[in-house]
């Protein structure tokens, strides 16, 4: 990192020690629902990634002892979840906060590239074009979990605000005026 | 009078955030090469276009359309289309570079009005003038080689409204003519929309080295604790005879803000944010503060603190040739 880091909230240690006993297959299946949800609402973030619908994505978030294997495949989205190193054709790492700043819109993409926040390897237009797509959909995962709580959606909505107080870290879209 | 701000969007979020941070104006291309910045699921369609104007109207925003690169042979009928489009959509204002597109345009938009793309590099009044007298441009986007005496020299010669760039990536070469990134990718910036595409950079970190390769040339390497290498040749880091170093320009950033009042001084009109390929977290921060120095220029209060330092792409700034103290 360099001097303008920002100084991204680390996920807690413990209970990142406790995801390594986490049971993976489950996770990355209701994960990949929950992205194909998420698809279903917001179908112009694929148009917008275009030739890269078919990249492979490594979402590394340097903070937990897991990784990500994203597939947009045109709005039918996967999600593998895996403890080894996994290959795709392009690789993003960073802080787990950074991560879900970014899908937010709480950070700049380059601006944690250049303080070397974050880590970009591969495919560099892949990286570009799913920045750009998720940046333009201006997703809101905590709005999207709530939806899909039922009766329990004002529950999910206190558990992740108070989350969010506590962690420091961007669990929903952040409005870039908070006037409107 | 206020100084008007000219925001940068790439993605239809992008301009509302722009809009919402108080925007007068908002600049965006199409999603094609008609505009210099033609990057991965970047720009607007045609639908996205005209909902973006109506609600940059909406809210006492203006749009602008760039259709700044230049035509090639042969497939002029992409920036004719692009012109028609960016006038049905409602835009402003089209941002032109090429002088047969300006003549198109002033021969078949007569309504549309039209300014000079920096990238036309029109550097001293007399030019200028022509582009107005001609084909009947309005404004002038001033490249970045000048200094703030040469603006207001320009300025008194002139009834052309002029708008220079305050803030984000620059380019020290006279815009239009840097052949560069061509050499290394085989993509042009003037013709494909591209300086230093993408597809063609590479990033590769080693046990905290982080090197950046340009069409398979490593054109930077940086430790641990370094801002994270720019990915174009002319911020790239050389060998020549015993000297290493950035041997054509320094990997800094624009940020002209306290100038502003020199600026207004020299009788410019507009100022110009770089960076429709950045996020909209980056739009709204930087037109917000932009805004807030703008309004504060306006009624006589000094500069805001300016709070942008971190949003910079290589993480330094500099006041760029509006104060000339180059080594």
């Amino acid at each position: 990192m360099s001097d303008h880091s920002v100084n991204l909230p680390l996920f807690p240690r413990l209970p990142a020690l406790a995801l390594k006993g986490m049971p993976l297959m489950p996770v990355s299946m209701a994960l990949s629902g929950f992205a194909r949800r998420i698809a279903a609402r917001h179908p112009a973030m694929f148009r917008r990634l275009g030739e890269y619908n078919a990249a492979r994505f490594v979402l590394d978030p340097t903070d937990l002892p897991l990784s990500m294997l994203l597939e947009p495949l045109n709005g039918r989205p996967r999600i593998h979840l895996s403890r080894r190193t996994l290959r795709g054709d392009a690789r993003i790492a960073g802080p787990l906060s950074g991560l879900l700043g970014l899908v937010h819109g709480a950070y700049d993409g380059d601006a944690l590239f250049f303080s070397r926040d974050l880590v970009i390897e591969g495919d560099t237009a892949a990286v570009l074009a799913l920045r750009n797509a998720i940046d333009d959909a201006e997703l809101d995962l905590s709005a999207e979990a709530q939806a899909m709580s039922g009766p329990f959606a004002a529950a999910m909505r206190r558990l992740i605000a108070m989350a969010e107080a506590r962690t420091g870290v961007a669990l929903s879209r952040h409005e870039e005026d908070g006037t409107w | 009078m206020v100084m008007e701000i000219v925001c940068p969007a790439g993605t239809p979020a992008s301009l509302r955030a722009a809009v919402k941070a108080g925007a007068h104006t908002v600049y965006c291309g199409f999603a094609d090469e008609t505009n210099a910045r033609n990057f991965p699921g970047l720009n607007f369609e045609r639908d996205e276009m005209r909902e973006g104007v109506a609600f940059a109207h909406d809210h006492g925003s203006k749009v602008l359309v760039a259709i700044n690169t230049f035509p090639r042979a042969g497939g002029e009928e992409m920036w004719h289309r692009a012109i028609a489009d960016a006038e049905s959509a409602g835009a402003d204002a089209v941002i032109l570079a090429d002088l047969g597109l300006l003549a198109h345009a002033a021969q078949h938009h007569p309504n549309l009005r039209r300014h000079l793309s920096v990238q036309a590099a029109a550097a001293n009044a007399d030019v200028i003038n022509f582009y107005a007298d001609a084909f009947g441009v309005r404004r002038v986007v001033l490249p970045r080689v000048l200094s703030v005496p040469e603006i207001a020299a320009i300025n008194a010669e002139t009834e052309v409204e002029t708008e220079v760039f305050v803030f984000g990536g620059l380019c020290v070469m006279a815009e239009g003519r840097c052949s560069l990134s061509s050499y290394a990718t085989g993509k042009s910036p003037n013709m494909n929309g591209v300086c230093s595409p993408a597809s063609h950079v590479d990033y590769h970190e080693d046990h905290g080295d982080l090197s950046a390769k340009l069409g398979g040339y490593t054109i930077h390497k940086v430790g641990a604790g370094q801002p994270a290498p720019y990915p174009t040749l002319c911020k790239g880091c050389f060998q020549a005879g015993e000297a290493t170093g950035h041997l054509f320009e320094d990997p800094v950033s624009l940020n002209a803000e306290a100038l502003i009042p020199q600026l207004a001084k020299a009788g410019v009109t507009a100022l110009k944010i770089e960076g429709r390929q950045r996020s909209r977290s980056y739009v709204a921060q930087v037109v917000r503060n932009f805004r807030a120095a703008v309004d504060a220029q306006a009624a006589g209060l000094p500069m805001p603190e300016g709070m942008l330092a971190s949003l910079t792409e290589g993480q330094a700034t500099t006041a760029g040739a509006y104060k000339k103290t180059w080594r």
